[in-house]
């Protein structure tokens, strides 16, 4: 019972980490039509901006504020000059381009930053774990992450619905000629949700340098996962993206959890572990095909 | 060669244009021009880098060769079926997979399901490919319920559950892949031998990119391109969208497969690598560089891609430095590829 409370939580906080890039993701897609593989890449600079700033100064926060600039940074430069050229064009073209932003990216990170990986400590106020009652210790760290995750969804949730920019942003999804029509300047508008999902990665890119390697390729992974996310929740819908975010976490941590050992009940346990390993990994993407095998258009879709 | 060409082959309309040395017609169109100088360049080019004594030459001609095939399989369902596939780098591996543990059973280890493994290409080489066919349509089913940006998701799903079930198989290397001990038997050519190998490339990509031209002229790639063009009026006019799309996309994952047996056989090592999604990206950006839908485009950017891996490579260790930018500047200023514009007349 413990070990089940202990990966519901390890799944929100993978959940919470992974919603952060899928919100930002979902909205570029879902707005500006635009595929960006590039958002891990986003993420990747965020946490090497980060861990480079913790390293020299010693302050979280800098490396917090180091990461949001440098990510958000980063995003603006490519929104202006590539992406912007590629709105209107097939989305072939936007997976090329974007990938081979990753491969530039990558090999540009390896350059400034070196080959071996930062090592960023926990910083002091968020070491240590809480009991929560029933025995059970929890890390701060990932309860710090739980708690950003929300503050983004709850903030999130209010500029999309309560503010003049997210009514805009919701018109520029439904209909960008309108709202260009109506004198508004959609470029503007588009380069701005760019960057605000650039900043998004970044900020989820620093909450997890502590706790996960900061490496080369970290983008990558994280992206694939994240596409996951926004394709079972509905792309383009952030409600999508928040349900999507929660269930890929969930699925994640329970298989890592438990799969293994249902598996022994089966097979013999060398088996069981191979097995299990590469049934974890592939889990989330069973649930995906599954889900747009029942709704091809995912469980939340943006319209209709 | 062993090439299933006869499955589909009869749909063509005889004497159809579109084959390297078919077609008497006075005077040659472009496409021909490009065709019959392509072939001759492919022909010559192991003896002209012999004479030129350089090394590297018939190695990294055979990794053209192969990725040429692989992008020309995948054009038939990007450029001409619309369906831009993320994941067919896993029929490249599972081509590759089906000869190296076919290799792995005759010497190192038990029969696999009483078979005792095969080490020859006759048997090994149409397995594989069928292996591929058969999940091709396995994914096509599932994929092709949805489209656009969900079937971009979905087909890279799919490419990532074949990666990590090759990783998790500890038996065939896991993470480390299969090593072969040498190649595939082909009575009457020693695939141990570079050159010779190149040729079988050679010979593979020809014939493969001919039926592949034949199909996309058949009556069979008219309603895929009229699917393309507008799918609502396609189906108006009696066309069953789903079964032509699932057709384009085994085939195509059948020419894939070919691709990552001759691989293996090349490399006499297959790894998870080869189902990675960065190899399915590769494959896509070397079908655009080259020009979409155009069959032959693709052979062109599989040479330029593999050209500038290997001169880059050379120059510098961070030579994705200058490679990404390019495929930028490929996606955002070059519309229709190294030879769209040439090609466009009949196939865009």
């Amino acid at each position: 019972m413990l070990l089940i409370f202990e990966q519901l939580l390890n799944g929100l906080q993978y959940g919470a980490m992974l919603f952060m890039l899928a919100a930002g993701l979902t909205l570029i897609f879902g707005i500006m039509g635009v595929i960006n593989l590039m958002h891990g890449s986003f993420y990747m600079v965020g946490a090497y901006c980060g861990a480079f700033a913790i390293i020299q100064t010693g302050s979280f926060l800098a490396g917090v504020l180091c990461a949001l600039l440098g990510a958000g940074l980063y995003g603006l430069l490519v929104e202006v000059t590539i992406i912007r050229k590629l709105y209107q064009r097939d989305h072939l073209y936007q997976v090329l381009a974007t990938f081979g932003m990753i491969l530039f990216t990558n090999q540009a990170m390896t350059l400034i930053f070196g080959r071996t990986p930062p090592m960023v400590e926990i910083p002091p106020m968020l070491s240590g774990s809480v009991p929560l009652g029933g025995g059970l210790e929890y890390p701060i760290m990932r309860l710090a992450l739980i708690v950003v995750g929300a503050v983004v969804a709850v903030g999130l949730w209010y500029l999309v619905t309560r503010t003049r920019v997210g009514m805009l942003v919701r018109a520029g999804a439904d209909d960008r000629e309108m709202v260009d029509a109506l004198g508004i300047d959609i470029r503007k508008l588009y380069t701005a949700v760019f960057g605000f999902g650039a900043v998004l990665c970044g900020l989820a890119g620093v909450m997890a340098a502590p706790l996960l390697a900061v490496e080369i390729g970290m983008g990558e992974r994280i992206l694939i996962t994240t596409f996951v996310v926004i394709v079972i929740g509905g792309v383009g819908s952030v409600r999508g993206a928040l349900v999507g975010a929660l269930l890929v976490g969930m699925v994640d941590s329970m298989g890592r959890a438990f799969l293994p050992q249902l598996l022994q009940l089966v097979f013999t346990p060398t088996i069981a572990d191979a097995l299990g390993a590469g049934l974890v990994s592939a889990s989330i993407y069973v649930l995906m095909a599954i889900v747009l095998i029942v709704r091809p258009k995912g469980l939340l879709p943006a319209r209709g | 060669m062993n090439l299933p060409t006869r499955s589909i082959a009869p749909q063509a309309p005889a004497g159809t244009f579109g084959q390297p040395g078919g077609a008497g017609a006075p005077g040659f169109s472009m496409r021909q021009q490009i065709a019959f100088g392509g072939l001759l360049l492919l022909l010559v080019a192991v003896p002209i880098a012999q004479w030129l004594d350089y090394p590297f030459a018939v190695s990294f001609l055979t990794r053209f060769a192969i990725y040429a095939l692989a992008a020309v399989s995948l054009d038939l369902v990007l450029g001409y079926g619309a369906l831009v596939s993320f994941g067919h780098a896993m029929f490249f591996a599972l081509g590759g997979y089906v000869v190296g543990i076919s290799a792995f059973h005759v010497t190192d280890a038990e029969p696999l399901f009483g078979w005792l493994g095969s080490n020859s290409a006759l048997i090994v080489w149409p397995v594989a490919m069928l292996a591929c066919g058969v999940l091709g349509a396995l994914v096509g089913m599932l994929a092709l319920r949805t489209s656009g940006v969900q079937f971009i998701m979905i087909t890279l799903a799919f490419g990532q559950m074949v990666y990590f079930l090759l990783v998790s198989l500890q038996a065939y290397g896991g993470d480390d892949g299969l090593l072969m001990k040498r190649p595939n038997t082909l009575p009457g050519v020693n695939l141990a031998n570079p050159v010779v190998m190149y040729y079988v490339c050679v010979a593979a990509l020809v014939l493969w990119t001919a039926f592949c031209m034949r199909l996309v002229d058949s009556h069979f790639g008219m309603v895929l391109r009229a699917l393309r063009q507008s799918e609502r009026r396609a189906i108006n006019l009696g066309v069953a969208p789903h079964s032509h799309r699932l057709l384009a996309f085994i085939i195509s994952a059948m020419g894939t497969g070919l691709a990552g047996v001759l691989w293996a056989n090349y490399a006499l090592l297959v790894t998870p690598d080869m189902a990675s999604w960065s190899k399915s990206g590769e494959f896509m950006a070397v079908v655009i560089l080259g020009g979409v839908g155009t069959l032959l485009g693709p052979i062109a950017g599989a040479l330029v891609f593999t050209g500038l891996e290997q001169v880059m490579s050379a120059l510098t260790e961070h030579w994705m430095l200058i490679v990404g930018p390019i495929l930028v500047l490929v996606a955002v200023y070059g519309r229709s590829g190294l030879l769209g514009a040439l090609l466009k007349e009949r196939h865009v």
